[in-house]
């Protein structure tokens, strides 16, 4: 049974000005999967990432060329609209970001964009997410206080729960526990093993160690190139480039 | 003559803490002094009544009065354009040509003295316009001259909401118009507001823009189009023509007192602003 | 739907932002409209340098006015200035915290005093100081700079402050780690690096000095002849509007406007060359 890649790079160029950060990139992501893109500070994965949801339209000077395929459509053909786009594709970010309203209007700020008004319509859609994102029980008693009183890993749960409120199929997470406790980064990384039965899931792992524990597959980028990618067993254990090796062991960093 | 390196500190020193006792010392002077002459003046009759005799007796309800209304005028209209300006400069822009001619002009606007606004208000407002010498003609003044402190402080306000808020609201769907409305403002609000009450302050303080636009009348204003004279205009002509100076220090502790109030509160909101995190 | 959306706002935007544009052009068309007339009518060198100022007969030189001007600012900058630097040194540099959280709003009060309080408070304390130790009526040019001076202290002390503030921590843990006391690392490490941002505090400060009306109209004497001292009564640009505006008529007020022009003109250029200073930073 072969299974359709959600995601399809083809010769992906990306550059910032005179800059290029992603050089002839081309992978393809299988769905329900966790995908790690791993490498060391400036090779281009939080770039990467965000051009995965076109969020890199917002930097000016913005040039990219090549292809990427969402379920086999272009997602950067002008008849896409990006806002859709965006909720298909949800992105949580380093730094836990919650926006200055309370925790139910955190999560259902997304929903909202998207011309949900009522209440009621809402309140379904805010338990789930927080359930999913293993928030629901130490919140559901204040959902009305200020998003800003949690603790960083709750926060950070709470940003997973505010996409998860879009319903997307895919999720992408750049360097999500860079900021917490070793506690809280466990209780993450566990959702995500949970999460990718229902989503794809593609994180940049802040070391290398979340992506060995977290991830089906796993791809290296170094100064923008894909050096190497497979199963993550394959790779960490029999890496075929000797800079992939190099890296994992702490070589260099 | 050589001072060695430890007596100059010394003497810094010494002079850099008397600057700083200077200013103090000064701001009380100045402040005890009118109200403790002008304190005793505030009654009720004074803030009720309107004035008598040309100022002499009675009260300066509708100086007050008038006061409010010509800074509610120019603090209505200025806002929505000082902090579209600020919105359009941080949001729609890069850097350019558009951009750094609109921001010379706004800050060539914050340069110009009140009476070259006070003129500019005569001449377009009162008579080309013909508004008249009104409490309308007024207002429009002050909204001219505190335009360029509301586009400041606004853009300020906006470029210190975290672009991480940005980029969130983008990230989960959101339009360039839900973004600034539903994330970026909310979040600049507290540091338009004290753009907008500094304003209020200054519209209030103000004299020379005022008195060649909004009149010199005593009677209480029917209306926005009707001339008056504001607290700070009623102090200046009551302490220069000599009319009366209990009245005179009356006004100007009532005014010290509404601005220090004024100030207070724009205080109260930054703290409360940076507490927050920003 | 949504990309119209979009465009409108973003067009409905522009036209707000050109708003100030727009009011600073028709405050310059207008009051250019009025005045140049007059200055075509007398000429421009018998205007700006023409010594007598008699309206009455129909003379308009503005040149004693513009002298007052000039001579008040300075010494307002020069009384003013030195202090203004030592207190933002002082909030920037040796204020420890609770005592920056009395000065600061007290500094923020100071700017928010009306001018005619200043003027009523210097119309009774430092005119007749001026008058009973130094002689002269007291209403004088030196009444004039003290006011002035006390007034353009917030302006430049919050924009020094800012400056100094920014500067790199470094910069100052170098000139320790070199041995060099408190006072010679802002001398020579801290002033000089914050020097562009001083330099337009200072610039800003002249320019309010300069549009000064109300404060200066009650201590400076509004006497129409070049003052021989810092003793004398003077008049400035800015008070010769605001006393004669209210009973000008004709000519008088046309050249009132154009008072207006000189002030206006000089004004911008100060503000350019502030804008200039920041900008090479």
């Amino acid at each position: 049974m072969i299974q359709q890649s959600k995601i399809v790079i083809k010769d992906l160029n990306f550059f910032y000005q005179k800059k290029q950060v992603i050089r002839d990139f081309s992978l393809e992501i299988p769905s329900n999967e966790i995908l790690a893109v791993f490498g060391p500070a400036n090779s281009g994965t939080t770039t990467f990432l965000r051009t995965l949801n076109r969020l890199c339209d917002l930097i000016p000077g913005a040039r990219m060329e090549g292809e990427i395929l969402l379920d086999g459509k272009n997602i950067f053909d002008p008849d896409i609209s990006v806002t859709e786009l965006r909720r298909k594709v949800g992105m949580v970010f380093d730094v836990p970001t919650p926006l200055p309203m309370s925790i139910f209007d955190n999560i259902a700020y997304g929903p909202r964009l998207g011309g949900k008004k009522t209440r009621a319509s809402l309140t379904d859609g805010v338990e789930k997410a927080l359930r999913m994102a293993a928030l629901w029980d130490e919140v559901k008693d204040r959902l009305n206080t200020p998003a800003l009183r949690l603790s960083g890993g709750q926060q950070q749960r709470l940003c997973i729960a505010r996409v998860l409120a879009l319903e997307p199929e895919v999720i992408l997470l750049d360097r999500p526990c860079s900021a917490l406790d070793p506690v809280s980064t466990a209780k993450i990384e566990e959702s995500l093993k949970q999460l990718k039965e229902q989503f794809t899931i593609i994180i940049a792992p802040h070391n290398v160690q979340q992506a060995g524990r977290v991830a089906d597959n796993v791809a290296f980028m170094l100064m923008g190139s894909l050096i190497e990618n497979g199963p993550t067993g394959k790779v960490f254990e029999n890496p075929q480039d000797k800079r992939t090796s190099d890296y994992i062991t702490g070589r260099f960093g | 003559m050589k001072i060695s390196s430890r007596t100059a500190q010394r003497i810094a020193k010494t002079l850099i803490w008397a600057s700083a006792l200077f200013v103090i010392v000064i701001l009380l002077a100045i402040i005890i002094f009118i109200l403790i002459k002008g304190v005793p003046e505030i009654s009720w009759q004074f803030l009720t009544e309107i004035p008598r005799n040309m100022g002499r007796s009675g009260g300066i309800s509708s100086s007050i009065v008038g006061t409010l209304l010509v800074t509610a005028v120019a603090v209505i209209i200025a806002t929505p354009f000082g902090v579209g300006t600020a919105f359009y400069l941080t949001e729609y822009t890069r850097e350019g040509k558009v951009t750094r001619i609109i921001r010379f002009s706004a800050e060539s606007l914050s340069g110009i003295p009140s009476i070259v606004y006070g003129l500019f208000g005569f001449i377009f407002f009162v008579m080309y316009l013909k508004l008249g010498w009104s409490i309308l003609s007024g207002g429009l003044t002050l909204a001219v001259m505190i335009l360029p402190t509301i586009i400041r402080t606004s853009e300020e306000a906006i470029r210190t909401v975290s672009y991480q808020y940005r980029e969130v609201s983008f990230s989960l769907g959101g339009t360039k118009w839900q973004t600034i409305t539903r994330a970026v403002f909310p979040s600049a609000v507290r540091g338009i507001a004290v753009g907008v009450i500094l304003g209020i302050g200054r519209c209030v303080a103000e004299t020379a823009a005022v008195i060649l636009t909004a009149g010199s009348a005593l009677r209480m204003p029917e209306s926005i189009f009707s001339p008056t004279r504001t607290m700070a205009e009623h102090f200046y002509i009551l302490a220069r023509e000599g009319i009366s100076m209990e009245k005179a220090y009356g006004t100007a502790a009532l005014l010290i007192i509404i601005i220090f109030i004024i100030n207070v509160v724009a205080n109260m909101l930054i703290n409360r602003y940076v507490a927050k995190g920003h | 739907m949504k990309i119209n959306k979009e465009k409108i706002s973003g067009t409905i935007f522009l036209l707000i932002a050109l708003s100030a544009l727009s009011v600073l052009a028709l405050i310059t068309v207008f009051i250019f409209i009025k005045g140049v007339p007059i200055i075509a009518k007398v000429g421009f060198f018998d205007f700006v340098f023409g010594m007598v100022w008699d309206p009455g007969n129909g003379a308009f030189g503005i040149f004693p006015m513009i002298f007052g001007s000039v001579t008040v600012t300075l010494g307002a900058a020069v009384l003013g200035v030195p202090i203004a630097i030592c207190c933002s040194i002082f909030l920037a540099e040796f204020a420890p915290a609770v005592l920056s959280n009395i000065v600061r709003p007290a500094i923020q009060l100071l700017a928010a005093i009306p001018s005619v309080v200043y003027g009523f408070w210097g119309l009774l304390f430092v005119v007749p100081a001026i008058r009973n130790h130094l002689g002269g009526p007291g209403l004088s040019i030196l009444a004039g700079s003290i006011i002035l001076a006390i007034m353009i202290l917030p302006t430049i002390i919050s924009i020094a402050e800012v400056s100094l503030l920014s500067l790199p921590r470094h910069y100052k843990e170098g000139a320790y780690a070199l041995g060099l006391t408190q006072w010679q690392t802002i001398r020579s490490v801290l002033l000089p690096a914050a020097k562009s941002g001083i330099v337009a505090a200072i610039i800003l400060g002249i320019g309010r000095a300069i549009g000064e009306t109300m404060a200066v109209i009650m201590v400076l004497g509004n006497a129409v002849a070049i003052p021989q001292s810092i003793l004398d009564p003077a008049r400035t640009l800015t008070t010769n509007i605001g006393i004669e505006m209210g009973y000008a008529s004709g000519d008088h007020q046309q050249a009132l406007f154009a008072t207006g022009i000189v002030l206006l003109v000089i004004v911008m250029i100060l503000n350019a060359f502030a804008q200039y200073v920041t900008r090479r930073k």
